[in-house]
């Protein structure tokens, strides 16, 4: 076991990539010497050389698109998108090439090509530097959408996404950059299947579901209501296209209740479609609505306001409470 | 807003040319072909074939039988010449109207009509002939093209990619942003541009105020207009282009001038937005009939073999017909095909969802 950041078990994840295949490549802005903004690639650059490791010019929709052309000459690009507001000049490649081209040429090309987006808020930061467009991807068939929440599945998902031979969309929750947690590195270690789910704490009296940054605070809510007597379950995601509906459903209607968390706003996120699948499967079971916590139908706030427009401890509670009231 | 002397070469452009629209071979300074007379005959060949393919295959949509077509009249000595400039182990990301290039990269003609039929997104395998599928969005193969060639550079081999576009595309982001990194990264792809004066019903000045193989300079790299109507010097010119990039000498782009004799597609109505007399202008530098008439002067072909060429374009024609309307539309379940490469759960639950449903029907899954 060995005690690593998220960040630094990103880091640890793309090497041990890189070791393990010759074809895997990183590219990305600012992601040689500097190590990335957040530091993710720290040191790549210096071990596996400027052509594995790529400092391109400032453009993402050239970013992904050479990298559809690197993944058709047979590499494995992993791309860092700077921030989660700078996907979108990427958006078109992302969309009308990366996601399709499997089926255009009907099966006859792969594109392994993971985009790893920093996403979320809750770092005080500027316009752009706080999004959560997930459910932009998850709504584009074709890509594979994931959300790490925590250290150990930043090193196993992160491998994970660079060995799949389908286009990955890698999520990573940039306030949790700095969490720390004991990670075991060694080849001995299990992984937990790539678009499985995880129970990330058992409970009986609701389902919480949450993923990327969310997890922790529904985790820290599920605390708060068990000191009330209430018996939360919380699910960790994972991956979001597919979604790990089984595991899902059986809890549901298990707990009889269910939470979704997310910071991207309710109307028309990925929650949604959520609701809609568990409501239509455990229609019987349900003891309350299903219900949704997120942002508001507005765009991200400046970060002096970002603590009312984030999901928090009070609002997921609230939720609970509501949950609990029918 | 007037004009800077300041922003560059102010000269009148140049055209590379080896073949005039009478069919006279001209010599230019920097580019030379010397070709057998078969070689001659066989771009003949290539020329007339392609264009009764394309001839074809807008009859079957005018009888609703393709759902759209892109003609390519006008444009086959741009694709034929520098199609066969390319060897094997080059790969190529065309447009949608690249027919001619399809041609030469040995793709059969009817594997390009799937897409139009709606029977597929593209049918042929690119790997096997190193030949990309059709892409719609304008300019998003031009990166594919420069990663491709970076691809080239890292597996240290000797090849080269070319990408395909035109005057419309060239003020994409994407195939600026392909400049740019290609430039950068020194990448052994070359940039051919048909300038076909036309996107759509936009004329090039809404697309640029200089000649566009200006633009290279500016990006750092080198540009050339050849004469997109003459086969010879487009396989002169991408030769030299190809061999440079293939040598590591970096990108380059080259524009070839030449004209959109038909509409853009099938469902586009020219007489709306251009005039008569430049179509009438650009026949007479007809592509193929300047080959024809160099080979007859020179007695390396005669009647005789325009006619036998005639009629294998004719047989192609008719074949390509015949296994059109045999191709057959694909089962409903085809829809979920090949979206993902791995297993994906939503996609087997909804598939087996619509299977069961089509089932439920007395005839079962048409």
């Amino acid at each position: 076991m060995t005690t690593l950041t998220l960040a630094k078990a990103l880091n640890m994840g793309l090497r041990k990539a890189m070791e393990d295949d010759p074809k895997v490549l990183i590219m990305g802005e600012d992601i040689g010497k500097l190590g990335g903004v957040f530091r993710v690639t720290d040191g790549l650059q210096k071990d596996f050389g400027e052509d594995r490791v790529i400092d391109t010019p400032l453009a993402e929709s050239g970013i992904i698109g050479t990298a559809i052309g690197l993944a058709i000459r047979g590499y494995r690009p992993v791309c860092e998108i700077q921030f989660d507001g700078f996907v979108f000049p990427a958006a078109d490649q992302i969309i009308t090439q990366l996601a399709k081209m499997p089926l255009r040429s009907l099966g006859k090309l792969k594109l392994p090509v993971v985009v790893r987006i920093p996403c979320g808020g809750g770092i005080g930061a500027v316009e752009h530097h706080s999004e959560s467009p997930e459910a932009y991807f998850t709504h584009t068939a074709g890509l594979r959408v994931v959300a790490c929440s925590n250290p150990v599945d930043a090193y196993t998902m992160i491998q994970q996404a660079v060995r799949s031979d389908d286009p990955v969309i890698f999520f990573e929750p940039k306030r949790r950059y700095w969490d720390k947690a004991d990670v075991d590195t060694s080849p001995a270690a299990t992984w937990h299947p790539f678009d499985a789910a995880r129970i990330a704490k058992p409970g009986a009296d609701l389902t919480m579901l949450a993923w990327g940054p969310m997890v922790k605070t529904a985790l820290l809510a599920a605390g708060a209501a068990a000191e009330e007597g209430r018996d939360v379950e919380v699910i960790d995601l994972r991956s979001l296209n597919p979604v790990d509906l089984p595991l899902v459903i059986e809890s549901v209607r298990r707990t009889g209740r269910c939470v979704i968390v997310h910071e991207a706003p309710v109307y028309s996120g990925l929650g949604g479609e959520l609701a809609a699948r568990i409501t239509e499967q455990c229609f019987y079971h349900l003891e309350a609505p299903v219900l949704r916590v997120g942002g508001f139908s507005t765009p991200y706030p400046p970060s002096r306001l970002e603590e009312h427009y984030l999901p928090d401890l009070d609002r997921v509670l609230d939720a609970v409470d509501r949950a609990f009231g029918y | 807003m007037t004009a800077d002397v300041s922003l560059g070469d102010q000269s009148p452009p140049e055209l590379v040319q080896l073949l005039t629209p009478e069919g006279e071979r001209v010599e230019h300074p920097d580019y030379d072909i010397d070709l057998s007379d078969e070689e001659l005959k066989g771009l003949y060949r290539d020329l007339v074939l392609v264009r009764r393919v394309d001839l074809e295959a807008v009859a079957l949509q005018r009888q609703g039988e393709l759902g759209l077509w892109a003609s390519l009249l006008g444009q086959e000595a741009a694709q034929v010449g520098s199609g066969r400039a390319l060897t094997d182990a080059d790969m190529a990301f065309p447009t949608y109207r690249e027919h001619g290039v399809a041609w030469c990269r040995k793709v059969d003609p009817v594997q390009l009509l799937g897409m139009f039929r709606g029977v597929n997104h593209g049918g042929w395998d690119p790997v096997e002939h190193n030949f990309h599928l059709y892409t719609i969005v304008i300019g998003s193969q031009t990166l594919h093209a420069v990663g491709y060639a970076m691809g080239i550079q890292r597996d240290g081999a000797e090849s080269a990619a070319i990408a395909y576009f035109g005057d419309g595309a060239t003020s994409q982001g994407d195939v600026n942003e392909a400049f740019i990194w290609a430039s950068v990264f020194n990448a052994p792809v070359v940039f051919f541009c048909q300038n076909n004066q036309w996107a759509i019903s936009e004329p090039l000045e809404k697309q640029t105020r200089i000649p566009l193989y200006r633009r290279a300079a500016g990006f750092g790299f080198p540009g050339v207009r050849v004469d997109g109507n003459d086969v010879l010097a487009c396989l002169a010119v991408t030769r030299k282009a190809l061999a440079d990039a293939r040598s590591g000498q970096g990108p380059s782009m080259i524009e070839a001038f030449t004209y959109r004799m038909g509409a853009h597609t099938t469902s586009d109505d020219p007489t709306r937005y251009r005039v008569a007399d430049e179509l009438e202008s650009w026949k007479l530098k007809d592509p193929i009939e300047r080959v024809k008439a160099y080979l007859s002067k020179n007695g390396i072909a005669d009647q005789a073999y325009f006619a036998e060429i005639d009629a294998e374009a004719d047989e192609l024609g008719r074949d390509l017909r015949r296994r059109c309307l045999a191709m057959p539309d694909p089962q409903p379940l085809a829809i979920f095909d090949h979206v993902y490469n791995e297993p994906h759960a939503l996609l087997a639950e909804e598939r087996e969802q619509f299977a069961a449903y089509l089932n439920s029907f007395e005839e079962g899954a048409r």
